[in-house]
């Protein structure tokens, strides 16, 4: 019970977890220590379920007359008052899905180049300009989207997806320039450097023997990277992807921007989408009358759904496939 | 030195004694608005300016939007509201409900709309009627060599060409005054698609807020959309003629648009809560809508409804002028007496 002795278990090589003490083992420190971490951890739980409630909350008058059709109806009628979300959650889910598509390789791809090929000096300079990346606003991209990227798609890469893939349906019809090709792209590059920035730190910690010990069995460098690395690093890059989900869910501005804002589904990715969070920051402001802005919170709810069922089940995949990356 | 410091501060603050003695009811007022954010460039230089001549008022303003304006004022939490569309029937019952009161719709300026387009080797402007325009935006007109379009435009080399159709995607004013029109012109489009701040667009793509729309046209070929007229003068964006009424050709500006609020204000309700679309009457420009400040009849504080009447006053007369260097047409005359009239029903609660 004497103070001693904890120091001396806590030391001891290969002893004990030394981050987990008993409660009866608390001093004071400990014991402050302990009750202000466990209020910040409570506290993202309470915001979370407090947010969640709000919406439900407010979204009463729309849950009320359309119940579950909501989700399954294809009408946006501000005008008529009828109101249904799938247009908005297929808009948000194919943009984002489309995204990482796009980033996860590009991303995970550069995280390689950086930790295990590029020279040290480069390594660190090209991180910092990539987390330098993620601090540009959104809006910043919207614009890059519509004056920028827009007409480079629209002059090379379409034609070009037309003449090679055009047989497929997702790359059939006009192109008018927003759409949700346009948007995908735009938000591939804004996940990128949470992507790459996430995946370099996993990288960079995968124990330096665990390479030593590949190379010397006589694997080639693209080996130790391919068999070695990534394995052990593969939760944290699955992490990684998560992270860039939620991103490409929620953003808002860029979207917006460069997606079309027209409420239909069809197959082709060059035609104009719509997104969950691009209708509510259009709609809100100017929204009259209990039932539209009631609509327009519960798809705030349906998109807080929306994000909670895709990460349970990216979850599930990983769980599926192999359980914890680092004793595979 | 304490004591120099002190009698400063006392001296400072009897002079600030004496001052607020000399101007016990509007001493360091504040004023505040919320609403429309149309409005939101003229009411910045109207509260600027007068704050310049009359120190002692300030008048804060959020443009939050006009659902957000008239919520704020049904509740209570702002001074007035702005909106560019009349509250309705329901609305008002509702606030006179919560607060006893009757809310003043007070057109403070006019807006006009004007189509505009992008189809490359047109230079020309482009002339349009109110049922064209109807059927290019539901999706009835699709191609730009269409009959009823190349008729209006003879000489006119107009290409065998998709019609890329753009709308606001955000909740606006503009749009209210687009479709507004539209639903006069069109017996479809009032049926199919109605009027409001947003609508179930049957075709198209949204661009969100003007710079949206405008940069979605200037970057698709074969496009239209539409623009606020003073967004359009001062980015030197080339619209279309809009056919009135009577079948006349006019291209908007300021002077017509004031002119269609003048013709229709003579049959102004005494609420003044009037769509001003498709006036007859020469040089009438048919696509355009007053905005209103939205002012509750009783007030509770005494001196913030004196510096309210007085600021209206002089919105009214003197801050009318400022409004063509932003591009907004002044209201007309018969419509400000009529205001000033109706300003004369604010008053204190008993």
């Amino acid at each position: 019970m004497n103070p001693k002795t904890t120091v001396t278990v806590t030391t001891e090589p290969g002893g004990g977890n030394p981050t987990r003490f008993s409660s009866g083992r608390l001093h004071l420190g400990d014991r402050l220590l302990k009750s202000i971490t466990w209020l910040s951890a409570a506290s993202i739980i309470i915001i979370t379920i407090w947010i969640a409630w709000q919406l439900f909350v407010f979204s009463a008058p729309s849950r009320h007359k359309f119940g579950w059709h909501f989700l399954l109806t294809k009408t946006w009628n501000p005008v008529s008052e009828h109101f249904g979300a799938l247009p908005f959650i297929y808009g948000t889910i194919v943009t984002s899905v489309f995204a990482l598509v796009i980033a996860i390789p590009l991303g995970v791809g550069a995280a390689i180049f950086l930790v295990e090929m590029a020279p040290r000096k480069v390594s660190g300079f090209l991180a910092f300009l990539i987390e330098l990346l993620a601090a540009v606003p959104s809006v910043i991209y919207g614009l890059l989207g519509i004056f920028l990227l827009i007409p480079i798609l629209r002059s090379a890469v379409v034609p070009a997806l037309k003449h090679t893939l055009g047989f497929l349906p997702i790359f059939k019809g006009p192109f008018y320039g927003v759409s949700v090709f346009s948007a995908g792209i735009v938000l591939a590059i804004m996940i990128v450097p949470f992507i790459v920035s996430v995946t370099r730190e996993v990288l960079l910690a995968v124990p330096r023997e665990q390479r030593e010990a590949s190379l010397a069995l006589g694997a080639t460098h693209w080996e130790t990277v391919w068999k070695v690395a990534i394995p052990i690093a593969r939760r944290g890059i699955f992490g990684a992807g998560f992270l860039a989900l939620a991103r490409a869910l929620g953003e808002t501005m860029a979207v917006t921007m460069v997606i079309g804002n027209d409420p239909t589904i069809r197959a082709s990715l060059f035609s104009p989408g719509y997104s969950i969070a691009a209708a509510i920051a259009n709609e809100f402001t100017e929204a009259i009358g209990r039932m539209y802005i009631g609509a327009l919170i519960e798809l705030g709810l349906v998109l807080f759904g929306v994000t909670f069922i895709i990460n349970g089940v990216a979850r599930l995949l990983i769980f599926s496939t192999g359980g914890n990356g680092y004793e595979s | 030195m304490f004591k120099a410091l002190r009698n400063g501060l006392l001296a400072s603050i009897a002079a600030a004694l004496v001052c607020t003695g000399m101007a016990t009811t509007v001493n360091a007022l504040t004023l505040t608005g919320a609403g429309s954010t149309f409005d939101n460039p003229i009411f910045t230089k109207w509260f600027y300016v007068y704050q310049q001549q009359h120190p002692n008022v300030q008048i804060n303003y959020q443009s939050i939007g006009s659902g957000g304006g008239i919520e704020q004022i049904t509740q209570g939490t702002v001074d007035f509201g702005a909106s560019d569309g009349p509250m309705t029937n329901g609305q008002i019952k509702r606030f006179e409900k919560k607060r006893g009161c009757y809310i003043l719709h007070l057109p403070v300026v006019i807006g006009g709309e004007v189509p505009i387009f992008n189809i490359p080797g047109v230079k020309t402007s482009l002339k349009f009627t109110g049922k064209v325009l109807a059927n290019i935006y539901l999706g009835k007109i699709t191609h730009w060599n269409n009959p009823e379009i190349t008729r209006l435009n003879p000489g006119v080399n107009l290409p065998d060409a998709d019609i890329v159709v753009v709308h606001r995607a955000d909740g606006s004013g503009t749009t209210y005054c687009f479709t507004n029109y539209l639903s006069v012109v069109s017996p479809q489009w009032a049926k199919q698609v109605g009027y409001a701040t947003s609508v179930n667009w049957p075709v198209g793509l949204g661009g969100k807020g003007s710079e949206g729309v405008t940069g979605i046209v200037q970057q698709t070929p074969d496009s239209i959309g539409y623009d606020e007229l003073n967004y359009a003068i001062v980015n030197h964006i080339t619209y279309g003629y809009v056919a009135d009424k009577d079948g006349k050709f006019l291209h908007a500006n300021l002077a017509t648009v004031t002119k269609d609020a003048a013709k229709k204000a003579k049959h102004m309700p005494k609420d003044f809560r009037v769509s001003i679309v498709n006036a007859s009457g020469p040089d009438c420009y048919p696509i355009s809508t007053f905005s209103w400040m939205l002012v509750p009849t009783v007030w509770h504080d005494a001196a913030k409804e004196k510096a309210m009447v007085k600021f209206l006053h002089w919105m009214l007369t003197k801050g009318q002028k400022m409004n063509a260097s932003l591009y907004y047409a002044p209201l007309p005359k018969n419509v400000r007496e009529m205001e000033l009239n109706a300003i004369k029903r604010i008053h204190v609660a008993q």
